[in-house]
């Protein structure tokens, strides 16, 4: 029996999604509940898992395609039919698979069609949509839905999820506190507010948006830092331009072969780690003890969601190749997107490193995140035209910006670990050990 | 045969008929009138030796006329008598329907309280026993719509011998229904000695935290399987047996659903309008907000009667095993 799926709907105000990636091809076996698609929507990228089990038969939507939510996307040729009737994705069910009884009914054991739940589609045409008590609970912990996997039938966003996502949050949002002033994130899906009442997706002049967990401490982190930490400030200039075409050379082949965005993230966090093992002042702490030097380099990755910063950490980032590294930040970029970062994942960073450059940034001033002695960005790569060796040429061009501990360090260390990371960053070609 | 000693593990039946012994031992107002209730016992035996040891004033062979017997037993009551009226299938009450609702159930209001009417009136009612047409009716709401009318349906024995004690105290009607297949199918430990379980109260017999399933009657008893069968699967259901069906324990019913956030409600009568429905409307009114998943009846269906064929039987009641997939679906939605 062939069942039929469709796009799901990531997120109540969401209409359209796009097929990211197809994690099984036609002939493959797919598990109930095994993640089989990647869906991408305007707010959320997540995988989707199966509702059946059995075998994928067709493909109708291509990878890049985007169509409306409960527009067929493939077809799977059902294993044990007997499931069927209730477990079909919402709104896809043919007649044929949803109104096939379990067994005979001479046992007793069929379905109630008449007096039981109704007919399976109508079930499952029930999945769709939030709960009440889903919406009141990511109300009153200020959850984005959007960002909510879900864990119920067909990946619907039960109450426990929500509940989860909140506890999540808070623990994220304690070490929360790289950012920048120029790169709040300016939209959100607006959650359901009688009229009048500001959201941060929608704030309403005049009237007064409530503080979600994540930003009360985001508030309170930023405020300790600026006021604990004297922040001094430095940029330099990095050209990129071997780097890049180094990157364009091996980015499809690395996500063949890896399954991996090869982004320019990963090439400039391994110059970063080989510049703190140089210096080892700029991956430090500040205590009234003294300057603890951390034997460990766990670099923040600073990840901007539709409300909050988040900073997940990539772990003993010194035993990492590039390679390695854009498969840790690929992993802890989709658990960020899709809200199922760990606590393990959110603590413990050495130093942070802040893409400001994925949107736009040429220059900004990062606030430290508390505790560690600086944050450096990576501005956004541009063309310009530059002097090489008194010939006017066009390069890609990137800034490197550091706000540093002035308590831990002084200019000199700053601008030597600067100058080291630039030196790295310029010495990338094609050809180098990925 | 007399009752001197009873035993504390006893089923259905006997905790009916031991309650019946007690009161009419108890309190010399207590009479029972019915059909064959008197030389031939009761058809299930239950008042079996009554005659003999009662007399034929309080132990009342009737005609098999319905309206006659809750008629009269309406005047009884009026006057000061505690009878304790049997309509032998739960079936047959059509007739007295106009007595029960139109009589009893307004002699309070219509009298502005001075007179009452302290009636009870016992049946037997449910199928799953072969009974056909006649023999497996059940009849709760046609008569839950009714202000002034206690309706209770104990399925335990323990249960039974306090809400029948309750209910001949109560001085205001009360309907007793009694689930057949239950009769000699379900034994429980019974208590000694008089005692009453208030009528409105409903009982959690499993706990759980997953799912809250209301049901009352034989179902009570599937849905406890199907919780213990849940539980070995690691999912958490709770099932309250309600118990009374008017007044209804509202009280405990949503305090369960706020705390589970999902309900499925189980009955063996129709699904159209029946209890099912009037709990649903109530927890959308009251627990809307903390409700994580749509509201589910498994009941029975909008068919005329249960058929005596096995197969229209079957298809007419619900399975211990529907009952566990319907939870399943429900824990894991």
């Amino acid at each position: 029996m062939a069942t039929t799926i469709t796009m799901p709907q990531l997120g109540e105000t969401v209409t359209e999604g796009t097929v990211a990636q197809w994690l099984k091809k036609p002939g493959d076996a797919i598990e109930k509940y095994e993640n089989f698609v990647e869906v991408s929507t305007d707010k959320v990228n997540a995988e989707v898992p199966s509702p059946v089990s059995g075998i994928l038969r067709e493909i109708i939507c291509k990878e890049g395609e985007t169509v409306a939510t409960g527009a067929p996307i493939a077809v799977i040729d059902e294993v044990g039919a007997a499931t069927a009737a209730t477990s079909s994705p919402p709104g896809s069910a043919p007649p044929a698979a949803a109104h096939v009884p379990a067994n005979g009914s001479a046992n007793g054991s069929a379905p109630h069609n008449a007096n039981g739940s109704g007919d399976g589609a109508e079930f499952a045409e029930s999945l769709r949509g939030m709960s009440p008590a889903v919406r009141r609970l990511a109300r009153e912990h200020r959850v984005e839905l959007a960002t909510v996997r879900g864990t119920g039938a067909n990946g619907r966003v039960t109450a426990n999820d929500v509940l989860a996502a909140a506890e999540r949050t808070l623990a994220g949002a304690t070490v929360n506190a790289a950012s920048t002033a120029t790169h709040e994130p300016a939209h959100a899906a607006p959650a359901p507010q009688p009229p009048g009442t500001s959201t941060y997706g929608k704030p309403i002049p005049g009237t007064v948006v409530p503080l979600s967990q994540a930003r009360k401490l985001i508030a309170k982190r930023m405020t300790e830092s600026l006021a604990t930490a004297p922040h001094a400030w430095t940029m330099v200039e990095v050209d990129v331009t071997k780097l890049m075409r180094w990157r364009t050379q091996e980015k499809d082949r690395f996500l063949a072969d890896r399954g991996y965005a090869l982004t320019l993230l990963p090439f400039f966090v391994h110059a970063v780690v080989q510049s703190l093992k140089s210096q080892p002042l700029l991956n430090a702490r500040f205590t009234d003890d003294g300057i603890l030097i951390h034997r460990e380099i766990n670099i923040g990755v600073a990840i901007g969601l539709d409300t909050n910063l988040i900073v997940p950490v990539i772990r003993a980032a010194d035993a990492l190749s590039i390679g390695g590294i854009a498969v840790a930040a690929g992993k802890l970029i989709a658990k960020a997107r899709a809200g199922t970062l760990g606590a393990d994942e959110l603590g413990g960073g050495t130093f942070t490193v802040n893409n400001t450059g994925a949107n736009g940034s040429i220059l900004s001033k990062p606030i430290i995140n508390g505790g560690q002695a600086g944050i450096v960005t990576m501005e956004a790569v541009v063309k310009r035209p530059v002097v090489v060796e008194d010939a006017i040429a066009i390069r890609q061009m990137m800034n490197v910006c550091l706000s540093l501990d002035h308590r831990v360090l002084d200019g000199t260390v700053a601008n030597a670990f600067l100058g080291e990371l630039k030196k790295r960053l310029e010495a990338m070609r094609p050809g180098g050990d990925l | 045969m007399a009752i001197a000693s009873p035993p504390t593990v006893m089923n259905n039946v006997e905790a009916v008929r031991q309650t019946l012994y007690e009161a009419l031992k108890d309190d010399d107002r207590t009479l029972i009138l019915g059909e064959d209730v008197g030389a031939r016992g009761n058809v299930f035996l239950i008042t079996k030796g009554f005659l003999e040891e009662f007399g034929a004033e309080r132990i009342i062979d009737t005609p098999l006329a319905e309206a006659s017997i809750v008629g009269v037993a309406i005047g009884m009551a009026m006057e000061g008598l505690r009878p304790i009226a049997e309509i032998q299938f739960a079936d047959f009450i059509y007739p007295a329907f106009n007595q029960i609702v139109g009589e009893a159930a307004k002699t309070r209001y219509r009298s502005n309280g001075d007179y009452t009417c302290p009636l009870v009136i016992r049946t037997p009612y449910g199928g799953g026993v072969r009974g056909a047409l006649s023999h497996s009716v059940s009849i709760e709401a046609l008569f839950y719509h009714v202000p002034g009318l206690k309706i209770v349906a104990p399925s335990f024995p323990a249960d039974i011998k306090g809400l029948l004690n309750a209910a001949i105290d109560d001085p205001d009607p009360v309907l007793f229904l009694e689930h057949k297949k239950t009769y000699r199918l379900v034994k429980g430990e019974v208590p000694a000695g008089r005692y009453t379980i208030p009528i409105g109260s409903a009982d959690i017999k499993h706990p759980g935290d997953a799912l809250t399933v209301v049901s009352y009657g034989l179902y009570v008893h599937q849905a406890i399987e199907a919780a213990q069968r849940l539980a070995g699967e690691g999912l958490s259901v709770e099932v309250i047996d309600l118990r009374s069906i008017r007044p209804m324990d509202g009280t405990t019913i949503l305090a369960s659903v706020r705390k589970t956030r999902k309900l499925l409600i189980v009955h063996e009568d129709n699904k159209f309008g029946g209890i099912g429905a009037e709990i649903a409307a109530m927890v959308a009114e009251e627990a809307f907000f903390d409700l994580d998943a749509p509201i589910r009846r498994l009941c029975g269906p909008d068919v005329p009667a249960m058929g005596y064929a096995a197969t229209l039987e079957d298809e007419f009641m619900v399975s211990t095993d529907e009952m566990a997939e319907a939870m399943r679906e429900l824990v894991r939605f």
